[in-house]
């Protein structure tokens, strides 16, 4: 299935005329009529008239580039029960997301240039987002031997980022090795920061709440030791290193010392650690088991600060879907993962904007500019100007908080269900072409 | 009043648990009867529902519950569709389906007793779920308690001012969360006496104080509770060899003299003999270890008898 491209009678696409919107960017916020034509955007002013063209009424509503994730769980291939680069990429674009980087731990792992291939393939097929394929550091993930990486670099996949997520790169020659690599062709490794040994059986933040409820607490320092560790690396090789899901201020204060030293290193936090903490944990929902494990209240207040400071890149899903047996199930027993497509950006206003740490121009760059700067995206989080890419959200953010339902995401498991948030994605545009549109799909 | 459940000492207020110790010295009187069998919970089911094998939890349950009439079900996991990896929620809607007023749990996973308990109509009872808590044996540690310090006529009475010494794994016991809970609330002064490797993280946050020396505070304890080291810890790095455990915090002859004259010895079993407890203080008159298995039959029929809120209290005062 495709998403819709709406002909006219003369076989022409169907421009778009967007009036009123505000325009979030660096020039800071700008009311004008935004018009599609194609794949670009043809004019931006106030008072445009396009004959024939649809006209979108977008008073009172933001538009943002269309935002980007660096970590997106889509699950196919091979757990096609949980979640397929379609209804993945159906969710991605409700959420006001064009592009996606689909994380390497399917089933066969994304560590040859075939998978990689396969996954960019069926996400060209679905159409409702870019799906961008982040290969595997190690072969199957396993932490032992160097993946294919220039292959998969060459493939037509183009893969920039390399990623082992859901385990630790944890022996340091290896993730040397690939840091070094990867330069041979721009490429980026995402580490997934968790010392083993330090985590081996955790199951929830190491708190006052683990030692309480018996749960095999996971300490901050497993994640920060790794983080330090990988700094010091990029230091002395020279390489590019982005930091995936950051989750405590320990972390936030290495990440800071690191870039004080110009040392080329990014970092993303998630929407739940952004407003989530570990007390959640309390009824033994394996809802809230997430890897990160939420954290403190102290964190999340470091990691919001982190965010708008700039020390923290942008803001990345890590949207992990599973089945519903998975979840309903003891908490040892249970999965790790938590979807967030589709609430993103409602949780970044909640956590960010209504607080007054970020305004929406700030939302344009972490949620978009960033992420697609880091994923080497050249057609992705492009200001919102005249001949540039026509990717981009309309974003209303007086709707009313509504409590957070069943999306089009295949799998439920949103930390975020009946709760309310604030904002509506009302329409998401891909090259021209809605794939949402009054926050339906097209 | 009781809360549908018992799955953690944290639902027990006072009130709660001096009711149930209340209750167990009532019934304690049954079981010098020839009968002992009381009617109260004739036509009632309970299960016993065993995911880890513990032999003595689960006969004491059994016993418990057959001494009030209740018919009694046992599910043990070896052998049955658990083992053929049904799930935690499907023996949950099993049992529901059977019909069981109680289900009483053991599993090696906390929270499990937590869990069941959004899936059964009837109340569960928290039979040791992880290294979280059993609250059963911190209540039947409680009455063993108050019967060897303050007698049998001691209806309504607490463990005000009485100094409570837990020794050893605090960090992998159950037994040793649902004390530090439970004989607070009783009034009793907690101290945990450790290594600090097997104590949790943020362990200040505890209603108790916390000693890295044991030889510190036998000489001011009035009961002195010891829990048993695990195979699998003693490989693990939390203490360099089990000789220097034991000389550090076990507690052997010369360790025992230390304690005041009436001091009591506790352990829940089973023992590691020559490890935590050497084998001349098990058996000495300060133990009490035979004492908890008894208890812990009247203390559970307690527990039963609130939670199912059977028909007529026992007559046994006459």
């Amino acid at each position: 299935m495709t998403a819709a491209t709406a002909l006219q009678a003369d076989g022409a696409r169907v421009r778009w005329l967007i009036k009123g919107a505000e325009i979030a960017g660096p020039g800071g916020p700008e009311v004008a009529d935004i018009l599609l034509s194609a794949e670009t955007i043809q004019a931006v002013g106030t008072g445009l008239s396009a004959p024939g063209a649809r006209v979108l009424d977008a008073g009172g509503l933001i538009a943002l580039p269309g935002l980007v994730d660096l970590h997106t769980h889509l699950r196919e291939p091979g757990r096609e029960d949980a979640e397929t680069i379609e209804t993945g990429t159906r969710a991605a674009a409700l959420g006001g997301y064009t592009a996606v980087h689909a994380m390497a731990n399917t089933d066969p792992v994304a560590d040859t240039a075939g998978v990689v291939e396969q996954v960019w393939r069926l996400g060209r097929a679905a159409g409702y987002c870019d799906v961008q394929p982040v290969g595997a550091v190690t072969v199957g993930l396993a932490g032992v031997r160097l993946a294919e990486l220039g292959t998969m670099s060459d493939s037509a996949a183009r893969v920039r980022v390399f990623s082992d997520d859901g385990r630790c790169v944890a022996d340091p020659l290896l993730m040397r090795r690939a840091l070094e690599y990867v330069k041979a062709f721009g490429g980026v490794i995402a580490q997934h920061a968790q010392d083993p040994r330090l985590t081996e059986g955790a199951q929830l933040n190491e708190g006052e709440l683990s030692g309480r409820l018996g749960l095999a607490g996971w300490p901050a320092v497993a994640e920060e030791a790794i983080i330090a560790r990988d700094c010091l690396l990029v230091a002395h090789v020279g390489s590019a290193l982005h930091i995936c899901h950051v989750s405590t201020a320990g972390s936030v204060e290495i990440i800071r010392w690191a870039k004080s030293k110009g040392w080329p290193v990014t970092a993303e936090v998630t929407p739940h650690h952004l407003l989530l903490t570990d007390e959640l944990a309390v009824g033994y929902d394996p809802v809230f088991k997430v890897n990160p494990p939420l954290r403190t209240a102290a964190d999340v207040a470091e990691l919001r600060r982190a965010l708008a400071d700039g020390t923290i890149d942008c803001v990345a899903t890590d949207h992990a879907p599973h089945p519903v047996e998975a979840k309903e199930t003891e908490w040892s027993e249970a999965a790790f993962g938590m979807i967030g497509l589709e609430t993103a950006v409602r949780v970044v206003q909640q956590a960010m904007v209504d607080t007054g740490l970020l305004d929406w121009s700030g939302v344009a760059d972490r949620m978009s500019v960033r992420p697609a700067r880091i994923g080497r995206l050249t057609g992705q989080g492009t200001p919102l100007e005249v001949g540039r890419p026509a990717n981009l959200t309309l974003y209303d953010p007086a709707a009313s908080a509504e409590p957070v339902g069943h999306g089009a995401s295949k799998s439920r498991n949103t930390p975020f269900a009946g709760m309310d948030l604030p904002g509506r994605v009302v329409a998401t545009f891909l090259r021209g072409t809605p794939t949402v549109v009054d926050g339906k799909l097209t | 009043m009781m809360k549908r459940h018992l799955i953690s000492a944290a639902d027990l207020s006072r009130g709660d648990a001096l009711l149930i110790l209340d209750t167990a010295e009532e019934l304690a009187s049954l079981a010098d009867r020839p009968i002992k069998k009381l009617p109260t919970l004739r036509g009632r089911t309970v299960v016993n529902l065993f995911f880890e094998d513990s032999t003595r939890t689960r006969i004491s349950f059994e016993a418990a519950a057959k001494r009030l009439s209740a018919d009694v079900i046992n599910f043990s996991a070896k052998g049955s569709s658990v083992a053929k990896g049904e799930s935690l929620k499907d023996t949950a809607l099993t049992l529901e389906a059977m019909g069981a007023d109680a289900v009483v749990i053991r599993h090696s996973a906390s929270g499990a007793a937590h869990r069941l308990a959004g899936w059964v109509r009837g109340s569960v009872v928290n039979a040791g779920d992880g290294t979280h808590e059993h609250p059963t044996q911190a209540l039947l540690d409680a009455f063993t308690i108050r019967r060897r310090l303050k007698g049998t006529s001691t209806r309504g009475s607490g463990l005000d001012d009485l100094r409570v010494t837990i020794v050893g794994d605090v960090l992998h016991s159950r037994v040793a969360r649902s004390n530090v809970l439970l004989l607070s609330t009783l009034g009793a002064e907690v101290t945990l006496a450790a290594p600090p490797t097997l104590l949790p993280f943020a362990v200040n946050t505890w209603p108790c104080a916390v000693s890295y020396d044991l030889d510190n505070e036998l000489p001011k304890s009035d009961v002195v509770m010891m829990l048993r080291v695990q195979q699998e810890r003693m490989t693990a790095a939390y203490f360099p060899s089990v000789r220097e455990y034991s000389r550090r915090y076990g507690l052997d002859a010369a360790r025992m003299a230390r304690l005041p004259e009436h001091a009591i010895v506790m352990h829940p079993g089973p023992m590691n003999r020559g490890v935590e407890i050497a084998a001349d203080v098990a058996d000495s008159p300060r133990s009490t270890i035979v004492e908890q298995v008894a208890n812990g039959v009247t203390t559970r029929m307690a527990v039963l008898y609130l939670l199912l809120g059977g028909t007529e209290f026992p007559a046994v005062a006459q």
